[in-house]
């Protein structure tokens, strides 16, 4: 009994002494070196914009104050992205693809109610919308979505299920089949199974189902976000076309401070000062010139070579909001798995 | 080969051609004899050369042209870049403690799994083994769920973090990204010492207890010798593991230039979608091949040094 | 009296206190505890919701597919990895330490350079995938590619698991046998393969969990497509994860599967091993 007690004790010893060793271990990598540090939580294809956009804040913020700023960036999945705020990751402000995963930061209590509201045009410092990517010369004669569905048509797409990015393709290609079936639910629904038929892989982001087309040549068609298609036009001159349906959607990416991160690291003000500077014209300029379409009309209008102005956009709204599209389409066995399963 | 036998290929074929059926089946069949451990030696080496090849060198191969497509400069330029820098900080800093870490614990582990019996044996050293058969997936799930910000375990750390005055968190930082990489590398050092313990018994242990060593003396003076190259083998597994991880670390590292490690600044060069950044990923992926080509290296050294020592 | 006995029994060798308190704080802190979250997740699921789940038709897919391929990659790599290990112990050839020292590759290079690097290799465009190609066989974005995929994160496993059993067969049992009259093949079952059974199981294994529960080197291959039947497990997990609701019991629940899949799989080899173990003992 004696041995007992003593090797229980030995035992709990050793597990103080190796919490010890964790929480020790756990301090080695937090250290601050003078400079503030903020960070930004975005999505997948913002990257090249605000690695261009921190720049011109830092140098904008030590105009203001002479400090130094350190600003980080974090890129993934929207959806991903917005969990891991939930779960922890210390943003400061998030830049998300959606309002809906904003709106999933708020319920978990991490920003404050009517953020929608807190900056002009609901929170969306730019716009962009969905296209089509075809290989130069447009073999397969891709002009609008009811090419997609001819035999023979290989799409490359992303996941609706795994990605945010994907929903806005299914979303835009089934008000094309509104308008063109008057609401007819079957046909609406036919058409969608024979283009998803088409696709031939379906990666997990938008980034992947980009790499697969361009890296990896596969499919004849990539249905992408705008600001992507003409990333790639830029970056592979003369190997790609970029077609615009006569209808898609309008995707407004929200911005957000996350109002309990910023409130304990102090960064509030930054915060919105950061926010703010999205809407000024050089930062505007800065976002068309990395395709986004600025929420700025007069300085949209100076991009009109780039975008075009004349496709017949719908939203999000359309569908009832978010919650209610995601409920109707994508949830488990709602139309998308519906269709695919066809 | 078929022109070392005795016979040339001629004879055979006249054989064929003058319909002597049985004598040439009889001279294929000795001939075939003969050489068969020769035949069969060269078409296993061959299978495993191709085999060799396939999987493993053109993959690697593919990786260097695919570095080096831009130029030196440019390559120079992709591993010199901060965050590439940061990421091998990040990396080095996880591997180390990793390594530290597991290694603690391989040696108090193997020693108490072979040294004692106690009941329960089986199944913690079954449990020991563990990470190695979960996708890492789960195991930075694991950790978000314990440690995030609605983790059950939250509570704990704020508790801890007031008590202490500090700034700890357990995701999305560097400490997140150590842990995720030791629980990938957990059993990796045990591993390697606990089957060289099983074979050298407890004789010499027990011995040296009945003259009254101590504990530590006993690991120092006995145990340790025995046990050092299987240690240090295991240590270089643990090392190469640990820098390549990436589904466990993916999970709780997001910010890039601070916590992100190798293998996700890969990802993230890689995703970055410009033919500039791809090469770039590249570039960083021939520095993370390297690493494990040394690690390679010095495992084999230590192979060969180790099992020279044994006999 | 009584308290020697226990004493003797309990192994004279001081530290086990010591050392059994560290081991298990150690387990529990860094891998048990964090678990334990996953299993307490999935717990919020129902009965009925968890049934229901399992009985998607995509988690079925998935579950079927991992373990199908799996299982296809295991046996590959069983087939393979005897023929390197054999080729490395028993024969001499140019190149063999180069060969032998580049065997656990697979364990250092990053699973996801490992995946980007053989998805563009074997997809029609890459070296590899544009012979196949002529030969009708797909590989990338097919269960095929997956294959490939866990062919290649498992094959050190089992090379590295046969190697020392063969180092320590003498090559004299196989003469013997032979010179008995034994043919090649009759050797290799009779003689050979029984002593390396245990080795292989256990690479078996391995290779098996490893390859299941995969994700960094599959998913670029694989093309994630529920049609064809190409997405994995942990795929589906990250689906739930990532999806525009976040669906953490879903993904907890799965993962449960997936982790007592992995158990049940090394217990019932070890098991196994076990008896063979003590069949060839008697």
């Amino acid at each position: 009994m004696k041995r007992k007690n003593s090797m229980f004790k030995r035992t709990a010893l050793t597990m103080a002494a190796a919490c010890l060793v964790v929480s020790v271990v756990g301090c080695g990598g937090k250290k601050e070196d003078g400079v503030l540090t903020f960070t930004n939580v975005s999505y997948d294809p913002t990257r090249e914009f605000y690695a261009a956009y921190n720049e011109l804040f830092a140098e904008h913020y030590k105009e203001e104050t002479g400090k130094e700023i350190e600003l980080v960036q974090s890129h993934g999945g929207s959806g991903s992205q917005a969990r891991s705020v939930i779960e922890g990751n210390d943003a400061d402000v998030v830049t998300l693809a959606l309002a809906h995963d904003i709106t999933s930061i708020e319920k978990a209590g991490l920003i404050g109610e009517g953020w929608l509201a807190e900056f002009d045009k609901n929170s969306s410092p730019y716009t962009s919308t969905i296209v089509f990517l075809v290989r130069s010369g447009n073999e397969k004669d891709i002009h609008d979505w009811e090419d997609l569905i001819k035999d023979g048509v290989e799409i490359i797409t992303p996941d609706p299920k795994s990605s945010g990015g994907a929903c806005w393709n299914f979303l835009a290609a089934w008000q094309y089949a509104k308008t063109q079936f008057a609401d007819d639910e079957i046909a609406m629904k036919d058409f969608l199974a024979k283009l998803y038929n088409n696709v031939l892989v379906m990666d997990s982001g938008a980034r992947g189902a980009t790499t697969t087309f361009v890296e990896n040549g596969q499919g004849d068609v990539l249905i992408a976000w705008e600001n992507e298609a003409l990333l790639a036009l830029e970056e592979y001159p003369e190997q790609y076309e970029l077609i615009t349906p006569s209808i898609s959607i309008l995707a407004e990416p929200s911005v957000a401070i996350v109002d309990e991160n910023a409130e304990k690291n102090g960064t509030e003000e930054i915060a919105k000062d950061y926010l703010d500077y999205l809407y000024t014209e050089d930062a505007q300029r800065l976002a068309g010139k990395h395709y986004y379409r600025p929420s700025d009309e007069a300085i949209l209008k100076e991009f009109s070579d780039t975008f075009d102005l004349s496709v017949n956009l719908c939203t999000i709204d359309d569908f009832g909001g978010w919650d209610q599209a995601y409920q109707d389409f994508f949830a488990d066995d709602a139309i998308f798995d519906e269709i695919y399963r066809k | 080969m078929y022109l070392r036998g005795k016979v040339s290929a001629k004879d055979w074929g006249d054989m064929y051609l003058q319909e002597n059926h049985d004598i040439f089946v009889e001279k294929w069949g000795d001939f075939m004899k003969k050489n068969s451990q020769k035949i069969v030696k060269w078409i296993l080496i061959g299978i495993s050369v191709l085999f060799f090849l396939l999987m493993l060198v053109l993959p690697l191969l593919e990786v260097i042209v695919r570095a080096l497509a831009d130029g030196l400069q440019s390559y120079q330029a992709a591993l010199t870049a901060e965050n590439t820098l940061s990421a091998l900080k990040v990396t080095l800093i996880a591997t180390v403690i990793a390594v530290a870490v597991n290694t603690v614990f391989g040696l108090v582990a193997s020693w108490l799994v072979t040294k004692f019996d106690f009941r329960g044996k089986n199944v913690l050293s079954a449990l020991i083994d563990i990470p190695f058969s979960i996708s890492p997936v789960i195991a930075g799930l694991a950790y978000i769920m314990t440690f995030g910000r609605s983790g059950w375990a939250k509570p704990v750390i704020d508790g801890i973090n007031e008590a202490l005055g500090t700034d700890i968190a357990l995701v999305f930082s560097v400490p997140a990204v150590v842990l995720a990489t030791i629980f990938v590398t957990f059993p990796f050092i045990s591993r390697e010492i606990i089957p060289v313990l099983y074979t050298q018994g407890r004789e010499e242990e027990e011995a040296a207890a009945m003259m009254g060593a101590s504990g530590f003396t006993i690991f120092r003076k006995i145990t340790f010798p025995h046990i050092r190259w299987g240690l240090l083998y295991g240590m270089i597994l643990c090392a190469a593991r640990a820098f390549g991880e990436f589904g466990a670390v993916y999970a709780v590292s997001k910010a890039r230039g601070k916590t992100f490690t190798l293998p996700l600044e890969i990802d993230a060069l890689y995703m970055a979608g410009s033919a500039d950044s791809i090469t770039q990923a590249f570039a960083v992926s021939s520095l993370l091949v390297g690493m494990a080509l040394i690690m390679l290296i010095l495992k084999n050294i230590v192979e060969y040094r180790g099992k020279r020592n044994d006999r | 009296m009584k308290r020697a006995q226990i004493k003797k029994r309990k192994s004279i060798i001081p530290g086990f206190g010591l050392s059994m308190g560290i081991t298990v704080a150690m387990l529990s802190l860094l891998i048990l505890i964090p678990l334990a979250s996953v299993l307490a997740y999935s717990f919020r699921l129902s009965g009925a919701e968890f049934a229901e789940l399992m009985m998607r038709p995509n988690v079925v897919q998935a579950f079927v597919t991992s373990i199908g391929c799996a299982l296809a990659a295991a046996v590959l790599n069983c087939i393979f990895g005897t023929i390197l290990a054999w080729v490395l112990v028993r024969y001499e050839f140019p190149g063999k330490r180069l060969m032998d020292g580049m065997i656990e590759l697979p364990f250092a290079l990053p699973t996801a350079v490992a995946g980007i690097t053989l998805t563009k290799m074997y997809s029609d465009t890459g070296a590899i995938g544009r012979a196949f190609e002529k030969l009708g066989i797909e590989i990338a974005y097919t269960r095929t590619g997956i294959i490939i995929a866990m062919v290649f994160i498992g094959i050190p496993f089992v090379v590295r698991a046969i190697q020392p059993v063969l180092e320590k067969l003498p090559a004299t049992y196989e003469e013997a046998a032979g010179m008995l009259g034994a043919s090649r093949l009759t050797i290799f079952w009779k003689v050979i393969f029984p002593e390396i059974r245990p080795a292989l199981l256990t690479g078996f294994g391995l290779a098996l969990a490893r390859g299941i529960g995969e994700y960094g080197s599959v998913i670029y291959i694989s093309g994630n497509s529920e049609k064809n039947g190409t997405q994995v497990v942990s795929y589906v997990i990250m689906q739930k994860l990532n999806s525009g609701n976040v669906d953490y019991e879903g993904a907890a629940a799965i993962a449960l599967v997936l982790l007592i899949l992995s158990f049940v799989m090394l217990f019932a080899i070890n098991f196994i091993q076990h008896i063979a173990s003590r069949r060839t003992n008697v």
